[in-house]
Formats: C-alpha cells, structure tokens, sequence
C-alpha cells in the first residue's frame, strides 16, 4: 500500500489509454505519457504524431474520447486553459496565436488580470510585467503592442507568460522554433531554473541536439500511438529516430554539389528598416545560407526584397536587368518567390483547403481558361504533396486541421510549385520532423540542380552549415563575414566562427 | 474517468456535429417547411412555392453581392439605397424621356455597378472600413434617388417592362429565371474561377493574399463591383413589380440579404461561404415572410421571427462548428 502510494508521488502528470479523433482521423490511440516531479520529459515523433493534440487534451482545449489524466495524484479534467491554468499547468502553444492590439502587459497577464474592484489596476499590472521582463533581458517596455514584435519576440512573451504564472508543470510545444542560439539558451537556463524548483515540464521539439541537451526522459510517439520512454542517458539520437520513424534515417543532410552556373540575382546597397547596404549576388544552382542572430535583418531584408516591405536605397538585378519590386505580385511575376517565416499571419489562410493554399500564387501562371482546371491542380497538390511526404487524409481539408509541421510542408509546396528564379526561404523547416527535414534538403538539391537560385535564412546552424555553398552572416543589419562550402569542410571555419561573426567579431 | 463521446440520434456525436455543420441549414430549412405546411396546408401548394421563389428573386440577388462582400470581410450597406436610385432612373427614363426599356436598364445598372466599383476602391485603395464607407454612399445614393426623382414616385405603366416581373417560361415567372442563372454564376465565380479564389484567399488572410501576390484592390473592387451590379437586377426587378419609381423603396433590404448569408454559414470572420448556403437562406427568410402571412400573422411578429431565428442559427453553427483551436 505504502509502495504503491509512493510510486503515484512520483509522477506529476499520468496520462492512460488517451485517444482521440477528429472526424475519421484517429490522432491518438491509446497513449501514455508519464511525467515525473522536476524533470523535464521530452516529446518526440514526426509531424501529425499526435504531439500537439495530447497536450491540447491536458490543457482542455479538446476532449480525449477515452482514457484517464492524473495530475498530482488526483483525477484531473478541466474544460479549458483557465482552468488547467488554476489547477497548475501552463502551455506554450506551438502556434502562437497574438492578440495584436493588446500590450505585452495585457497578454502576459491575459485572464488573470490585476484588478481592484472592478477596474483594472494597469498601473500594477505594468509594472509586474516590467519586472517579469527584466529578468529575461527583454528590450522592449510591457507597453509595446504586440503586433511591434518579431514573431521570435512574440514567442518569447509567450513564453515568459507561460513561466511567470507559477504552474507546477509547463508544456512547451516547439518553444524554440524562431528563435536563435542566443534565446535558445536563455530559455534553456530558465528551464534549469524552473526544474530547480521542482516545476515539470514536458519538452517538444523537433530539434534532437536540444532533446539531448536539456530533457531528462524522452517519450516517442508514432502515427498516434506510444512507441516507448527512454531514459536520455545510454539512448542515442539514431534509437531515437528510429523509434520515430519506424525507419533509418540515412543521411541528415544530403548536400548534393551541383553545377554553379551564372549569377542570376544581386543586390546592390539595398537599404530598409533594419538592413543597410546590403550587398550579394546569388548564382543559378546554389544555395546561399544565411545566417545571424534574430532581428539582425535577415528577414527584413529578404521581406525588402519580395516587396512587403519599402526599400529605401540600393538596386536590384535580376539576369543582369535591373528590376524594382515595389509589391509582391511583381517579385513572384519577375520568377524571385518567398517563404516567409511567419506561416500564420503570411503562409496559409487557415480556414481554405490545403489545396486552395498551395495553388494561390500559381493560378495566373497556371490557370489561363475563364474557368479553373482543377484536375491538373489537384494532381500538382498530389505530387507535389509526396514529395513533402505531406501527412494529410486529403488535400480538401481545411489547413487548420494539419498539424504545425504539415503546414511548413503545405506553405513550401505552394511556391515549390511556382518554380521561381530565385526561392527564398526564411526558415523553411521551422517545426518539420527529422525526417521530412531531410526530404526537404533533398529537395531544395533537387530545385538547384535543375538551375534555381536558393537563398535559406535559418537560425539552425548545422542546417545552414550543412546545406549552403556559401554562408553570409547577419550582424546588426550589416553583412559581417562570407564562409564558403570549402572552408567548413577544410574546417577552417565552424561552428564558433560563425557565431563569433553573428555577434559582431571578426 | 473516461469521457466516452455521447450518442446524438445514433451518430457519434462528433459525427453529428460535422453533419450539422455540413447540412444544418438544409435541416432548418425543411423542418420549417413541414411545420409550415402542417400549419397552413396551403403552404404546400405548388403556386405558392413558385410565388416564394418569385419574391425572394429580389432579395437573392442583393444576397449574392452581399455574401461576396461579406466573405472578404467587408459589408455592403448600401444595396438598398442602390435599389431605389436604380428604380428612379428607370422611372425618370422611362416615364418622363421616352427610353426604350433596354437602354433604360443597361444605364441603371451601369450606375449601380459604377457605385459598387466606387465602394470597393475606396475601401481597398484606402483601406477605409467597408461599413463606414458603404454606410456613407448609402446616404449619397439615396439622396441621388431624391433628385433624380423629383422626390415623387413615378409611375411607369409600359407593360414591356412590367412583364418582366409577371412573363413565364411555360409555369416559371422571369425572375426565378434570373434567379437559377444568378445562382449558377455566383457558384461558377465563387468556386470555379480565379477571382472567387482570391476572394476567400482575402477574406481569411489578406496578409498571406498579399504575400501569394493577390491584388487587393482588384479583388475587392470587383468584389463591390458585383455587388452593385446585382443590387441594380435586383432594382430593375423589383420595379417592375412595383411599376412605379420610388425613391423610398429597398429601406432595410440589406438586413434580409445579411441575414440570408449568414443563415447559409457565411462567416463575418471572412474567407467561409458557400452559394447552395446563401440560396437555402435566402428561402428560409422567403417562407418566413410567406408561412407566416398563410398563418395570418401579424407582420411585427414576421420581424421579431426573423431576428429569433437568425440569433437561433447562428447559434446553433457555433456550437456545431466549435472551432477547435
Ligand atoms: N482540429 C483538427 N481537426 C482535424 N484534424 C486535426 C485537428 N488537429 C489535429 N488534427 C490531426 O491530428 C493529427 C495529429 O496532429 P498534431 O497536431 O497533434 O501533430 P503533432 O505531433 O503536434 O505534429 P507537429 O510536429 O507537426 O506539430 C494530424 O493528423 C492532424 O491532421
Ligand atoms: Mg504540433
């Protein structure tokens, strides 16, 4: 008896026999999920394993249609975050949903406001939220909006938020996916703080060097049922993926050389908000990585480039003509196409099949008859849909219904299916599983060889490492150092001399 | 504790909810239709379903513009001042110069569709709010109506045009007519052609429409453009019935047509419609009007009807349709 009452201190969180459908998908079957007091448990499995919806069942957002919650040793059943919030479990969501005419302060403090009587005390309220800030060296007051920030910004309140509301157990669902090495390890440190203190928290994420550098046990998830719990002392990363993938994963990054043809893109002394004279050329079949910390205008300048944002000085050419692209309708008429980061607000629109989502910026190019010949779209999506190794049960559902990563994959396929010139990418693998991670390179091999011209921001270094004939790095707007292919294999350069240039060195 | 789902009428009940979501309206529609007709046997009559369908004619075409401008997160409001500056020009043409009818209904309508082209630019040009800018045109049109009509109603007893409302096809009025041909179009256009993809594309993402290279300010112009132009056949059509020009007609018209969209799942959020939707509330809103009057009841009553049914429906599409997040 006492045994057995031991053996329940010892989790925090018990989940039993979880399932769930939405309609015919069966997204979970059966789980388990164990978590012990102070640990941090990692989650893994491959987009549309059934991650995120678990973790949405703790936290009430849905209903599992069977199995049992214990938290703390008691029954556990809320209807919703406010409640899973009083019994003492927060969520940082994997697809951050801003409010964005609210400050920081109000977000933060969003449901639990500060209030005497029945106003609302903001002066307080601010004032806490200054002090939360501080102690995570944010740079902005509690007063910016939110729509200021930068999406790793808006990550980063989001997670602040999460922490700063003395939860017992925090669930982080992909937490670091926009934000870079130096944030990364700042959370990391409030993490072993937290742990420290005895909090919980259950750990997701499709990046394995973090796994390894911070979760204490690690459960695998495949297809939506429970593969096992491991120990992350004695397991190695291939065990991991294996158990992921039912499969080898062969090779993580399959850089193929290519012919490097003519230049076919350079800019010239471009200027914007956040960038000055910036000046590169990119050629046909290569792929130029780049690389810097967040907010060092990496994406301000590509967002220049495809016209979202004004450029205020420089020119650009495109096949040795100048061209000026004041709007994104003339960048992807000219072949210059781009993935943006940010595949909420700028990616999908969420409530449209996967279908209408991948052909939208194709339809002038493809679709010239009055009316619309949806069976060659359809067979585009298909194809280009396997080649993601996209996991949907068809290309009508809704986007909304893909899990996060499907909808990285849905957001490449609409403008690997343009064919562009010059492919932009700003983070293209944001939450995508190792092995559709590994598809994708292929792929952007694939595009180069046929003559695109790639360009891939990404704060992942090994990925831009590992994939880039040559690497800019970013450092306060300006361009700071250029390291080729040769010079990582020679090792001249790595890792720290990279970095060392995103801060500023030389 | 196990939460097994509940059974609703021996489906799953996420089963149900997606079945609902999916033909709710239809559902409505004909459990309405059969408690009318137990009501008032009458209902069922043949020559009354041709005579709804004649008079939501009127209404479907006003829906139709409504529904597009709704879906790119827009409003037109001014649909019903439309209706009488196009009724007006007709009288003025028609009674008082001596138009023929074809010249006199192709000039309404181009002015109507040149007020909707004007909504759509200002709203998409300038990105003013569409309820501000269509509630500020309404009152420029309306006024038009006034001056061109003298502020009197003007009689107009060519029975050409009258037979527009009254001719047949064999047993189908014209305006059922226009109506199928007004449906399959706005399905063609919604779900058939560029221009509908880029319209829902803006409705549930204008940043994302951008980013894919959408022109904002074509679609939406056009989006309004169509609007005005249907509320200009719903104009002509109208006055035809009435065979006379007022200036003081079509007030409040733009109610019923907000009301049939929304019974038929047209989201305000934007970017979420659908035509066979649109068409089964616009004829829920017909047969409330109709039902009711067979009934023989009072018309404040129809009003209060009409309100307790929409809150009901939309209502009932969230709770089916509960967005899981
Ligand atoms: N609201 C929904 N409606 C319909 N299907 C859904 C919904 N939410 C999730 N699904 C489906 O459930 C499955 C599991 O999705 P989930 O988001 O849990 O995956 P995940 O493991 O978090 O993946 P990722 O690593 O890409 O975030 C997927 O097949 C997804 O399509
Ligand atoms: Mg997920």
């Amino acid at each position: 008896m006492a045994e057995e009452m031991k053996k329940k201190e010892e989790y925090v969180l018990e989940c039993h026999g979880i399932s769930k459908a939405f309609g015919g998908t069966q997204a979970l079957k059966d789980v388990e999920l164990l978590v012990r007091a102070g640990e941090v448990h990692a989650l893994l499995g491959e987009n549309g394993a059934g991650k995120s919806t678990l973790m949405k069942c703790i936290i009430g957002l849905h209903q599992q249609d069977e199995g049992t919650i214990q938290f703390e040793g008691k029954p556990y059943s809320v209807k919703g975050p406010v409640e899973a919030l009083n019994a003492g479990i927060s969520m940082i969501h994997q697809e951050l949903n801003p409010e964005p005419h609210l400050s920081i302060a109000e977000t933060i403090f969003l449901k639990r406001e500060d209030t005497r009587g029945i106003f609302l005390n903001k002066k307080a309220q601010n004032e806490r939220a200054e002090e939360i800030l501080r102690k995570f060296d944010f740079p902005h007051s509690a007063k910016t909006l939110m729509k200021e920030l930068t999406l790793a910004q808006m990550q980063m309140v989001e997670i602040i938020k999460a922490v700063s509301c003395n939860a017992r157990l925090i669930i982080m669902d992909e937490p670091t996916s926009s934000l870079d090495s130096e944030e990364t390890e700042h959370l990391f440190r409030t993490i072993r703080d937290l742990k420290s203190k005895g909090v919980a928290i259950i750990y997701i994420s499709h990046r394995m060097e973090e796994i390894f550098e911070i979760c204490d046990h690690v459960s695998v998830f495949r297809d939506g049922t429970y593969v096992g719990e491991r120990s992350m002392e004695g397991v190695t990363r291939d065990e991991l993926i294996s158990m992921m993938v039912g499969r080898k994963v062969e090779n993580v990054f399959p850089k193929t050389d290519c012919e490097i043809g003519d230049v076919v893109f350079k800019v010239e002394g471009l200027s914007g908000k956040g960038f000055e004279d910036i000046s590169f050329e990119v050629r046909k079949g290569e792929i130029l990585g780049i690389s810097g910390l967040v907010g060092s205008g990496r994406s301000e300048t590509m967002r220049g480039i495809f016209g979202m944002d004004p450029i205020t000085a420089g020119q650009m050419y495109l096949e040795g003509k100048e061209i000026k692209i004041k709007k994104p309708s003339q960048a992807i008429k000219q072949g210059i196409c781009m993935v943006n980061e940010d595949r909420k607000n700028f990616g999908l629109a969420l409530h449209r099949s996967i279908r209408e989502n991948m052909a939208l910026p194709t339809l002038p190019l493809k679709q010239k008859a009055p009316l619309l010949n949806k069976k060659q779209e359809e067979k585009d999506c298909l194809d280009m849909g396997k080649m993601l190794t996209l996991k949907a049960a068809s290309i009508e559902h809704e986007a909304f219904s893909l899990s996060g990563g499907n909808q990285q994959k849905v957001v490449l396929a609409k403008w690997l299916l343009a064919n562009p010139k010059v492919l932009i990418l700003d983070e293209p693998t944001r939450g995508v599983d190792v092995g559709a991670k590994s598809e994708i390179h292929s792929l952007m091999c694939e595009f180069a060889a046929k003559g695109m011209a790639v360009i891939m921001i990404s704060s992942e270094l090994p990925e831009v490492m590992g994939m880039s004939d040559r690497i800019l790095i970013y450092h306060e707007g300006k361009i700071n150092g250029e390291v080729k292919r040769e010079e990582i294999l020679s090792g001249d350069e790595n890792q720290e001399s990279i970095l060392r240039r995103a801060f500023g060195g030389k | 504790m196990a939460k097994k789902e509940e059974k609703v009428l021996g489906m799953d009940r996420e089963k149900f909810r997606m079945f609902m979501g999916k033909y709710g309206i239809g559902v409505i529609l004909l459990i309405m239709m059969v408690f009318i007709s137990i009501m008032e046997p009458a209902f069922r009559s043949g020559s009354n379903m041709v005579n709804v369908a004649t008079q939501v004619s009127i209404n479907a075409m006003i829906a139709y513009g409504m529904c597009l401008a709704i879906t790119t997160e827009g409003i037109d409001l001014s649909v019903g001042a439309q209706l009488a500056l196009v009724s007006c020009i007709l009288g003025q043409l028609i009674s008082n110069k001596g138009w023929g009818i074809i010249p006199a209904i192709v000039v309404a309508i181009l002015v109507s569709t040149a007020w909707g082209t004007i909504n759509g630019f200002l709203i998409s040009k300038f990105n003013m709010f569409p309820f501000v800018v269509t509630l500020s045109t309404q009152l420029i049109i309306r006024g038009l109506a006034q001056v061109v009509s003298g502020g009197q109603a003007i009689p107009i007893t060519d029975t050409t045009f009258k037979q527009i409302y009254s001719a047949k096809l064999g047993p189908i009025p014209f305006p059922i007519l226009v109506l199928i041909l007004a449906t399959v179009l706005m399905y063609l256009v919604l779900h058939w052609t560029k221009f509908g993809r880029y319209v829902f594309a803006v409705g549930d993402n204008m940043q994302a429409a951008i980013a894919s290279g959408v022109s904002i300010i074509k679609t939406k112009t056009a989006t309004y453009a169509i609007s005005g132009f249907l509320a200009g056949i719903a104009g002509v059509i109208f006055t035809a019935k009435t065979a006379s020009a007022q200036s003081n007609i079509g007030v409040g018209y733009e109610t019923d047509a907000v009301a049939a969209c929304v019974l038929g799942g047209t989201s305000f959020a934007g970017g979420v419609t659908t035509v066979p939707g649109v068409l089964m509330g616009i004829f829920i809103i017909g047969f409330i009007y109709n039902g009711m009057n067979l009934i023989g009841i009072d018309s404040y009553y129809q009003s209060m009807t009409k309100g307790a049914v929409i809150i009901g429906a939309v209502l009932l599409d969230m709770v089916m349709n509960k967005k899981n997040g």
